[in-house]
C-alpha cells in the first residue's frame, strides 16, 4: 500500500506540471498587451513600461516564464496581479467559500441522490422507480445554467424562499447553488446508486440472507447496501475535485465571490497569473481526491490490493 | 494509472468487454475474408437486427427519434417552421410577452422571438455535430495507439489523458476561446474537441486492450496481416457499440456545453442567431420578463433530452447484459 501511494503521488507530479504549463502557454497567448490594459487611459512612460514588463517577466520567452513561475510556485508564491495583489491573497480570500458551496453540493448529492438511488433500486420497475429514472433524465438534460435560472425564478423569485444572489445570507445562500452545482452529479448518483443495487440483489449471497429468514430490513441495509454502495462512495468522493472545478458556471449565475468566479474575471482582464494558479489549484484538488478515492477503494473492497 | 473500473459519468458506461461476438476462427486470412459473407456477417447482424427489434418498441427511443428529428429539420430548414424574419425588429416590441401574434413574444429589440429561436438550431446541431466527430476522431486515434502498442506509448498518452482529465471542459474551453482572435463556430467546436477528447480516448483504448491478445487477432498476425488492417478490420469493428452510445449521448453535452460557453460571453458572438446568446442577452430580465429565458432554454433542453433518450435506448438494447 505504502508503495502504491508513493507511485501514485510520484505520477501525480508530471500530470501537474503538465497541467499548469498547458494553462500557462493559452494564457501566454492572450492577445493584447496586458502593460497597456493595466495603464488604463494615462499611458505609461516607455521607462516604466519596459520596468513593468521586467517585473512580469513579459520579454522572456515562453518556457523560461514558466520556469521561474514554477520556481515561485515550489516556493509558495504565486505570483501576483496587475493590481500588486498576492494571488495566493486571493485564493486564500475565496477557497473557502468555493469549498463551502462544494460541501453543500456533495451533501445535497448524496443525501438526495443516496436515498433515491436506494428507493428505486429496492423496487425495480415499481411507480417510484420510474420516477426517479424520468426525473435523472430531465435534470441530465437541462443545461446547469438553465437549471439556475429556473432555481432562481421558481425559488427566489416566485416562492421567495432563498436568496438569489451573493453571499450575505451565511451558509442559508449556499442552499440554492449547491443544488444546482450539484443537480447533476445528484442524478447520476442515484442511477448508480439504483443499478449497483438492483445487481447485488440478485446475488447468491442476498438470496442465502433471505432464506436465512433475516427481515428484509437487515438483508438490504446491512446486506446489500454495503457492496453497492462502494462504488457510489468513490464516485462521490472524487467529484469533490470535479465540483469545485466546475463551479465557474454557478458561481457567476448566483454572484458567489469563489474561486471560478476569479477566474472568470481574471480570464476577462487578461491576469494570467491568477488564472494559471487558480486553475492549477483545481487540477491538484481534482488529482488529490481521485488518489483518496483510490486508496478508499481499496480499503472498502477487500478484494482490490495494489501491491 | 489505476485499475479500479472508471465509468463514465455520461454514459455510466464501464469499459467495455463485450462487443458483437468476433469468429474464433483460425483458418487463413482470406478464407475469413470469405466467411465475412457467411457466419460471422450473420452473427454481427444479429446484434444490430435485435438491438432494432427491441428499441422499435422502446417508447422512450420513439420519443428522442421524434424530438431529434424535428430538431435537425428545424436546424436545416428553419423556414418550414416560421416565415417571419428573424432579424426584422421593432424597438417599441420590446420584450413584450406572448400573443397570437408572436407566439414567444419579442426580445429586447423587439425582433419576433419565436422566429429567433427556431433559427438558433442550427448552430447548436452543428457545433454538436463537428465537437463530435473531432472528439471521436482524436480520441480513435489515439485510443487505438496507447491500446494496441502498450508500453511506454501507453503510460505517455495516459499522462496526457490524466492532464487534460484535471481540466473540466467548461473551464478549459473558457479559457482557450479567450485567447483565440475570434470565436465562430469552428473555434467553440475546436475549444470542445481540445478539451473533450478523453473519455472516447479511454472507451477505444480499453475495448483494444480488451481483444488484442485474441485467438483472431492472433491469427491474423501470423499470417502477416499489416497493424494498420489488423487495428481497422478486426479490433476497432469492437469499439463500434459503446462508441456510439457514448457519441450519441455525448452530442447532447457538447450542444450543453456550447450554450453554457456562449451564455458565459466567450463562446459565439453576436450577431449570430443561438440559444445561448438569446439566454445571455435575456438574463438581467428574469424578473420581468422571464419568457427570454424559458423559450430558448426549453427548445436547448429538448435537444439534449433527444440525444439522452437515443444514448440510453441504444445502451440498454446494445449491452447484451442487460438482456
Amino acid at each position: 500500500m505504502g508503495r502504491y501511494i508513493a507511485r501514485r503521488l510520484l505520477l501525480t507530479i508530471p500530470v501537474l506540471i503538465g497541467a499548469s504549463f498547458l494553462i500557462f502557454a493559452m494564457v501566454y497567448a492572450l492577445p493584447g498587451d496586458p502593460i497597456r490594459a493595466l495603464a488604463g487611459d494615462r499611458p505609461l512612460s516607455a521607462a516604466v513600461q519596459a520596468q513593468l514588463r521586467a517585473d512580469y517577466n513579459l520579454d522572456d520567452p515562453l518556457w523560461l516564464q514558466y520556469l521561474k513561475y514554477a520556481g515561485g510556485l515550489l516556493q509558495g508564491d504565486f505570483g501576483t496581479d496587475f493590481s500588486g495583489r498576492a494571488v495566493l491573497d486571493t485564493i486564500e480570500q475565496r477557497l473557502p467559500v468555493t469549498a463551502k458551496l462544494a460541501l453543500a453540493a456533495v451533501v445535497f448529492e448524496a443525501l438526495f441522490g443516496l436515498t433515491a438511488g436506494i428507493l428505486a433500486g429496492i423496487r425495480r420497475g415499481s411507480f417510484f422507480d420510474n420516477l426517479v429514472l424520468v426525473s435523472t433524465t430531465l435534470i441530465v438534460s437541462i443545461p446547469v445554467f438553465v437549471l439556475g435560472f429556473v432555481a432562481q425564478f421558481v425559488f427566489g423569485l416566485r416562492l421567495e424562499l432563498f436568496p438569489t444572489s451573493g453571499i450575505g445570507a451565511g451558509w442559508y445562500s449556499y442552499v440554492l447553488p449547491g443544488l444546482v452545482l450539484a443537480s447533476l452529479s445528484l442524478a447520476y448518483v442515484a442511477r448508480l446508486t439504483r443499478t449497483s443495487l438492483a445487481e447485488n440483489l440478485r446475488q447468491d449471497y442476498v438470496r442465502t440472507a433471505r432464506a436465512k429468514g433475516l427481515k428484509p430490513s437487515v438483508v438490504i441495509g446491512k446486506h446489500t447496501l454495503r457492496n453497492s454502495l462502494i462504488p457510489v462512495v468513490t464516485f462521490i468522493g472524487a467529484d469533490i475535485g470535479a465540483l469545485m472545478g466546475g463551479a465557474i458556471v454557478t458561481e457567476s449565475i448566483f454572484n458567489i465571490p469563489g474561486l471560478g468566479r476569479a477566474v472568470y474575471d481574471a480570464v476577462l482582464r487578461q491576469e494570467g497569473a491568477v488564472v494559471v494558479g487558480i486553475v492549477t489549484l483545481f487540477v491538484f484538488f481534482y488529482i488529490f481526491f481521485n488518489l483518496v478515492v483510490d486508496i478508499l477503494y481499496a480499503l472498502l473492497d477487500p478484494r482490490i490490493r495494489y501491491d | 494509472m489505476t485499475e479500479r473500473p472508471r465509468t463514465d459519468r455520461a454514459t455510466g458506461l464501464a469499459s467495455p468487454e463485450r462487443g458483437p461476438d468476433q469468429p474464433q476462427t483460425e483458418r487463413a486470412e482470406a478464407t475469413l475474408e470469405a466467411e465475412v459473407a457467411g457466419s460471422p456477417a450473420i452473427e454481427e447482424a444479429s446484434l444490430w437486427s435485435d438491438a432494432w427489434r427491441s428499441l422499435r418498441k422502446n417508447p422512450f427511443f420513439l420519443a428522442g427519434a421524434l424530438l431529434l428529428l424535428v430538431f435537425l429539420v428545424m436546424a436545416a430548414f428553419p423556414q418550414l417552421f416560421t416565415d417571419v424574419d428573424p432579424r426584422a425588429c421593432d424597438l417599441s416590441r420590446s420584450a413584450d410577452g406572448p400573443s397570437a401574434q408572436a407566439w414567444f413574444g419579442y426580445d429586447v429589440q423587439g425582433c419576433d422571438y419565436y422566429s429567433n429561436v427556431v433559427h438558433g438550431a442550427r448552430v447548436s446541431v452543428t457545433i454538436g455535430f463537428i465537437a463530435m466527430l473531432g472528439t471521436l476522431a482524436i480520441g480513435v486515434v489515439v485510443g487505438a495507439l496507447a491500446g494496441y502498442y502498450g508500453g511506454w506509448i501507453d503510460s505517455i498518452l495516459a499522462r496526457v489523458t490524466d492532464i487534460f482529465y484535471g481540466l473540466p471542459l467548461i473551464l478549459g474551453a473558457f479559457i482557450l476561446l479567450a485567447v483565440l482572435p475570434q470565436r465562430g463556430v469552428f473555434e467553440v467546436s475546436l475549444a470542445l474537441i481540445v478539451f473533450g477528447w478523453m473519455t472516447a480516448m479511454r472507451l477505444v483504448r480499453s475495448t483494444v486492450v480488451s481483444v488484442k491478445e485474441a485467438d483472431y487477432v492472433q491469427a491474423a498476425r501470423a499470417l502477416g496481416a499489416p497493424t494498420r488492417r489488423i487495428l481497422v478490420r478486426h479490433i476497432l469493428p469492437n469499439a463500434i457499440a459503446p462508441v456510439l452510445v457514448y457519441s450519441t449521448i455525448y452530442i447532447g453535452t457538447l450542444i450543453a456545453a456550447e450554450a453554457t460557453l456562449t451564455f458565459l460571453g466567450i463562446g459565439l458572438q453576436l450577431p449570430e442567431i443561438s440559444w445561448g446568446l438569446q439566454i445571455n442577452s435575456a438574463q438581467n430580465r428574469l424578473r420581468d420578463a422571464a419568457h427570454l429565458i424559458f423559450f430558448p432554454s426549453i427548445f436547448l433542453s429538448l435537444t439534449v433530452l433527444s440525444f439522452i433518450l437515443i444514448g440510453d435506448a441504444l445502451r440498454d438494447a446494445l449491452d447484451p447484459k442487460l438482456r
